[in-house]
């Protein structure tokens, strides 16, 4: 609930929103930075991303184009349309993060531990913490969800709202994951 | 008069005040309708805010005591502390002859836990969070934070992590005791001490948790200062306080995520044998299978926020001050936006400095002048600010009242503190200084007990806003007479101290036949630091017993201060406003102007009147 002005055309919840991934991008900068100093250190193991990772970046990126989807028939009074794409985006979201734990066990078949080496340590702590910042996606999901199928279709503003937090959270974490993944590319 | 006075800001507020149909709505069975929701899970800012000061007071006290008890031992380490065993238990140990010890483990715990409780649990949620919480909505003219009930989470995430670091001061191996900055592998290593062990993992707990509080409330601030000021309040008419609170906010955003990840890479260095910070290690004899890591690595991740800590401490005590002296000075504060782009300035520069923290750790020199100059780079906006608080004071009518006193021992604390802050900036010069008593009486004064005072002159100014009463002023003058003369007593010795290399943190010097001429020094600092204890504890009393005992507030602006919160009625509600929102016309320092003593922001421009920030 806010107590808040109507002057704003901007709501304050989601500019509140955007401060805080101000502060969880910070977050990443501090595990990549130390991923870059650490690695400018030496005694740094170099190995490829199993592939699975290639596959659980595409289905992000596609959970993310279909909630979006699902948010314009939202708006656009295509009911139908739109609880089917939330559910289909809410099921890409959880399977980006079975193919998280699959790419995970990929590494520990190809000899990479937790412990073994840093840069593996690094890989596991990022993608980890990461998949904290995509259960709280999901959860958001949930809770739309749940409205979706036991409230009435509405569209008000209050709604609306809460569609367009939930959506920008996603696509941030989305985002989120594609420069780490890019970073952990490009930085081996 | 004063109620003739009362009775116009009404009229003011109802004929050019802003409706936002707030009072349309029925809030009483959200707010405030029982005694649990309105005392205790509160969403109303006000209530907010004193439950940070009061929580914020109990940890000071805690914190305070413990430097008074690991003192002693310093001072008076012949001396039987065996008198304290009924309250530390097995930490002191007695002797055959029945002289009582501190356990040289406990006193680490106890250096260790003084500095985390100070500097997170009261000069952070303690300073920022009260008044933060108070001042933000109420001089910015908003009915509360923009999200209340996230700002209610942000307590008791802080309330949270004080059970937790409270809890781990009882624990049979003790809190944890390898400094608060918390280096790997005293941190890293259970095994490494015995506070390493479960002491650290609750002060690990306990720290995430305060971190997730310092984030909810920031997101709050931030939003609150850039969305939700009332019409007319522009960004260069706002109060140097929301200034401080929102770049304070800003910086701890910025910077607490990155100790977090810090924390998680200990964690994980702790609990599942990962080798972020440590490499090649023995303990007891035994090879540990760490291999590669590098405890430098945390000390840039820790300072990374640690510096901007300082400034998140400093900040908002510099705008309680600010506002403070130009209101009993009858002044305008000199120089509004020197001060506003100092407090910019200042907020920038903490995040180019933190290895100056470092110096001594192995980074490379040439990194270090990078950081050396941009530390002393920091002088010019603090020197900038210090130069604009005397011009305010300079030939004004000055009210030397409790909040008036603080807020000018404030301005003597950052300038003798700060000063050797240029000192131990220089990278040669710390090769000397690092990690002696110099270092340990440059932050004590300046972020300190200067950050202290601050505050002080903040709870003892606002306190007839919150509590609808005043503090006494004769306890509050021997309360600020002896802290000040107290604390200099205490910390100008240790500058000598420090300069002839006497190191920081060590139990005893006994062994160290160059420091023996330091005995009775020693015990100088101790007994001023009792006696400085002693008058904090008159007034956590005065504070108190006002509450039900001080004089009445009987007008609602009884400093003749210009800023809305002094608007409201005595006993505001929620809302803060019981009709119309105030509207804001001029800037908040319209003292003395055109045979005026002072104009409220309120106040519509007269016909043909220049704006008072134009001539400043």
């Amino acid at each position: 609930m806010t107590v808040g002005n109507k002057r704003n055309r901007f709501h304050p919840q989601m500019f509140a929103l955007y401060i805080a991934f101000a502060s969880i991008i910070m977050m990443f900068g501090a595990f990549t930075s130390a991923y870059i100093v650490k690695q400018a250190a030496g005694n740094w193991l170099e190995f490829s991303l199993p592939t699975i990772f290639y596959i659980s970046t595409i289905v992000i990126l596609t959970s993310s184009l279909v909630l979006h989807m699902s948010y314009s028939a939202f708006i656009n009074g295509q009911e139908r349309k739109y609880k089917l794409f939330l559910v289909l985006a809410f099921l890409l979201g959880l399977s980006f993060l079975a193919l998280q734990y699959l790419g995970w066990q990929e590494l520990y078949a190809i000899g990479i531990d937790l412990k073994g080496s840093i840069s593996g340590s690094f890989v596991y702590l990022i993608s980890g913490v990461h998949a904290l910042h995509i259960l709280g996606g999901i959860a958001a999901m949930i809770v739309a969800m749940l409205q979706a199928f036991t409230l009435p279709y509405q569209v008000t503003d209050k709604r609306k709202l809460r569609f367009q937090l939930t959506l920008h959270y996603w696509h941030f974490v989305d985002l989120l994951w594609v420069y780490l993944f890019v970073f952990i590319l490009l930085y081996r | 008069m004063a109620h003739v006075a009362t009775h116009e800001e009404d009229v003011l507020i109802k004929e050019h005040g802003w409706d936002d149909h707030f009072h349309d709505h029925h809030h009483g069975d959200k707010y405030q309708s029982n005694f649990i929701s309105h005392y205790i899970f509160s969403m109303d800012h006000k209530i907010i805010a004193r439950q940070f000061l009061i929580t914020g007071m109990f940890w000071a006290l805690i914190g305070a005591a413990m430097s008074v008890v690991f003192r002693l031992q310093l001072g008076f380490p012949e001396e039987s502390l065996a008198w304290l065993k009924p309250v530390l238990g097995k930490w002191i140990v007695v002797n055959e002859a029945g002289i009582g010890t501190l356990a040289p483990e406990f006193y680490y715990a106890l250096v260790t836990m003084h500095g985390t409780i100070i500097v997170f649990f009261v000069l952070t949620a303690g300073l920022s969070g009260t008044f933060s919480n108070l001042l933000i909505p109420l001089q910015l003219g908003a009915r509360d934070m923009a999200s209340p009930f996230l700002n209610m989470l942000s307590y008791w995430f802080f309330f949270l992590a004080g059970v937790v670091m409270f809890y781990s001061l009882f624990i049979s191996t003790g809190p944890f005791a390898g400094g608060w900055t918390a280096y790997p592998p005293l941190s890293a290593l259970p095994q490494a001490s015995s506070g390493s062990g479960t002491g650290m993992t609750l002060w690990l707990v306990s720290l995430t948790l305060f971190v997730v509080s310092v984030l909810l409330g920031g997101v709050n601030y931030i939003t609150t200062v850039l969305n939700l000021r009332t019409k007319g309040m522009t960004l260069w008419r706002m109060p140097l306080t929301i200034w401080a609170f929102f770049v304070t906010a800003i910086l701890g955003l910025l910077s607490f995520p990155v100790l977090v990840s810090g924390f998680f890479m200990l964690m994980c260095d702790r609990g599942l044998g990962t080798s972020f910070f440590l490499s090649e290690i023995f303990i007891e004899g035994q090879a540990m299978e760490f291999v590669g890591g590098s405890p430098v690595l945390y000390q840039h991740l820790f300072w990374f926020l640690g510096h901007p800590e300082v400034y998140i401490i400093i900040l908002p005590a510099m705008g309680l001050v600010s506002e403070v002296l130009s209101v009993h000075a009858r002044k305008p504060i000199f120089g509004y936006k020197a001060m506003v782009y100092s407090i910019l300035a200042i907020g920038f520069l903490a995040f180019i400095v933190w290895a100056h923290h470092m110096f001594m750790s192995g980074v490379n020199p040439f990194i270090s002048n990078f950081f050396v100059v941009f530390t002393l780079i920091i002088a010019v906006p603090s020197a900038v600010k210090v130069f604009n608080w005397i011009t305010t004071i300079w030939k004004g009518n000055l009210r030397l009242n409790s909040p008036m006193l603080f807020a000018i021992g404030f301005v003597s604390l950052f300038i003798s503190g700060g000063l050797t802050g240029i000192f131990l900036g220089n990278s040669a010069i710390d090769i000397q200084l690092h990690d002696t008593y110099f270092v340990v009486a440059h932050f004590h004064i300046v972020m300190g007990v200067a950050a202290f005072f601050g505050m002080f002159a903040g709870v003892y100014h606002w306190y007839p806003r919150m509590f609808g009463t005043f503090m006494d002023e004769t306890m509050g003058k021997i309360h600020f007479w002896g802290t000040l003369i107290g604390a200099y007593a205490i910390f100008w010795p240790m500058h000598y101290l420090g300069m002839a290399g006497v190191p920081r943190r060590y139990y005893s010097f006994g062994n160290f036949d160059a420091f023996s001429h330091f005995d009775d020094m020693n015990k100088f600092i101790t007994v001023a630091a009792a006696i400085v204890f002693m008058i904090q504890v008159l007034f956590v009393i005065n504070f108190f017993w006002s509450i039900w005992n001080g004089k009445k507030m009987k007008t609602k602006n009884p400093w003749g201060a210009t800023t809305l919160e002094w608007t409201t009625p005595i006993e505001a509600g929620h809302g803060n406003w019981p009709g119309k929102l105030p509207t804001v016309h001029r800037w908040a320092y319209d003292y003395n102007k055109d045979d005026r003593e002072f104009v409220p922001q309120n106040v519509p421009m007269a016909e043909g009147e220049k704006a008072g920030e134009d001539h400043h």
